[in-house]
């Protein structure tokens, strides 16, 4: 059964420095949801996506991805790093960077082949980026560069989805063209899970809702967990954005 | 005018720039250029030691001395970043200077032994390509086309892992080993050149034609082919020079060739270029006051 089951995490815990950044994290996700990943800063959100994706030496617990403990050679799950985490001085264009989704499926010491150009191509189209396939990426705006990301994550065809903030200093635009592009994956069937900042879009954004801060505090339906209570327990103390409710 | 030999040691050492070229814009892009600065310097220890130990200067045996200290130092820098609280570049001085002053300690030491004044280990610090007799030279062959045909084949997975490493190893790449690849393979340049460069300006034939490619594309694939033919032109003029007049050591007349093509790119390029930097500041200006 634990195949419906999108994300399945089992007391998970991750020390950097003797210092404990997550303890004992529990969490089921059904598969299909197009879940936001919030609380405050230095809850532990990246760190908890860099354990599930089995990034990190240091930590202790299960975790099962569609009812399979990670494997990166599987290729289900596709990554959206954030934007500041590359060097985007590097000599490459728009469409090496969506073609790199596509080296995964190859095997080592293998060029690309035609299909994989052709698939690089149709994810940069629908991002709307195909006009920029040939520039260097170091020329390409914040937003522009976020969804090469994206894309790239598209041309691997994952079934599992994660990005780490993509709505990171992108403008408006942007921010639309993504979460556009995130519903229609969602419609597909595909799960995907974002780490996101912005409490006034979660309901507007997402249909599931994971609170996290050092552990997982709750998780389900956003209109079950994004309650004034739940932020509360979450982001402690005074909660000035009442309103976002 | 060409004696035989002299076009084998022109085409040997046009072969190591071109080695040099390609692995320089890997470690170049990796930000690891300094570190090939210190694995250079570290092969003069390895060298004098080989020589020591065994005393035979052939260079097979000189070799394996020099990639030992070399690959050394590389992992003494990993380890003082990752173990201490210092940053790379004052790691990289402290290993670069203690691995160096121990190479000329030894160096002293060989050169007073009865065997050493004959050695012609002091033509390691400068570098002297006129010295390579033919076995050298294949040598030299042998590994340059290794060093050419790895790259190649590891092209993607390189790119990919530098740009991003923490999707590489999300898509299941053996990140740790191709590093170790990498670092192996520079290692593996240097010591192939230090007998024609010497080990002070072997890291400049692995720095100076990357870092001129760098200003004319923005591609890596282009970067590798022009920064490959950089290595190579250099590696053939500074030989050639230093051939018809005798004295001249090889390694400062290379990086000097090497230097110039930099300076012709810093001032010519189209895209990063000072002068075309200049025009299209001109047009502008001539549109602003049309307009």
């Amino acid at each position: 059964m634990r195949a419906l089951e999108a994300l399945v995490v089992q007391n998970l815990s991750v020390a950097y420095d003797k210092k404990r950044v997550l303890e004992n994290a529990n969490l089921i996700v059904p598969k299909g949801h197009l879940a936001a990943i919030i609380g405050p800063n230095g809850a532990g959100k990246s760190t908890f996506l860099k354990a599930v994706l089995n990034q990190l030496p240091n930590k202790v617990g299960e975790v099962e991805i569609l009812g399979k403990a990670f494997s990166p050679k599987s290729l289900v799950v596709g990554y959206v790093p954030q934007r500041n985490a590359v060097d985007w001085d590097f000599p490459t264009t728009a469409f090496d960077v969506v073609l790199m989704g596509r080296y995964g499926s190859r095997g080592l010491m293998k060029r690309p082949t035609k299909h994989d150009k052709q698939l690089a191509m149709q994810a940069l189209t629908s991002v709307g980026m195909e006009d920029y396939a040939d520039r260097s990426i170091g020329q390409l705006s914040g937003g522009q560069q976020q969804r090469v990301f994206l894309a790239r994550a598209l041309a691997q065809n994952a079934e599992v989805y994660f990005l780490d903030e993509p709505f990171a200093g992108v403008d408006a635009a942007t921010e639309k063209t993504i979460i556009d592009i995130l519903k229609n994956l969602k419609a597909q069937g595909k799960s995907i899970f974002v780490v996101h900042h912005d409490l006034q879009t979660v309901k507007e954004y997402f249909d599931y809702t994971i609170l996290l801060n050092k552990t997982i505090l709750a998780a389900g339906k956003t209109e079950e967990v994004f309650t004034a209570e739940k932020l509360q327990q979450t982001y402690g103390g005074n909660l000035f954005m009442m309103q976002a409710l | 005018m060409l004696s035989g030999n002299l076009l084998w040691v022109l085409m040997g050492t046009m072969l190591l720039g071109i080695a040099a070229g390609i692995t320089g814009t890997f470690s170049f892009l990796q930000k690891q250029s300094l570190v090939g600065d210190a694995a250079a310097h570290a092969a003069l220890p390895g060298i004098a030691l080989a020589f020591l130990i065994t005393g035979q200067k052939e260079l097979p045996i000189l070799m394996i001395g020099a990639a030992l200290t070399s690959a050394l130092s590389v992992y003494c820098i990993q380890w003082i970043v990752t173990y201490s609280k210092l940053k790379a570049d004052a790691a990289i001085g402290l290993v670069l200077a203690v691995f160096f002053g121990i190479g000329i300690v030894l160096l002293t030491i060989v050169n007073r032994s009865p065997l050493g004044n004959q050695s012609g280990l002091n033509d390691f610090i400068f570098g002297k390509a006129a010295t390579m007799t033919k076995a050298d030279l294949t040598w030299l062959f042998i590994s340059a086309a290794i060093i050419i045909i790895v790259s190649l084949l590891l092209y993607k997975e390189w790119k990919l892992m530098i740009f991003d490493p923490v999707y590489a190893k999300g898509i299941g790449l053996p990140i740790e080993a191709l590093k170790a690849c990498l670092t192996a393979l520079i290692v593996m340049t240097i010591v192939t050149g230090i007998q024609a460069v010497g080990v002070i300006l072997m890291s400049a034939l692995l720095i100076i034609p990357a870092a001129s490619a760098k200003l004319w594309t923005r591609r890596l694939s282009t970067m590798l082919i022009f920064s490959g033919i950089t290595g190579g032109i250099a590696g053939l003029a500074g030989t050639f020079i230093s051939s018809l007049r005798t004295g001249l050591s090889t390694g400062p007349i290379i990086v000097l060739f090497a230097a110039t093509i930099f300076f012709i790119s810093y001032l010519f390029s189209p895209k990063a270029g000072q002068l075309s930097k200049y025009i299209r500041k001109m047009k502008f200006r001539k549109q602003e006051k049309l307009s």
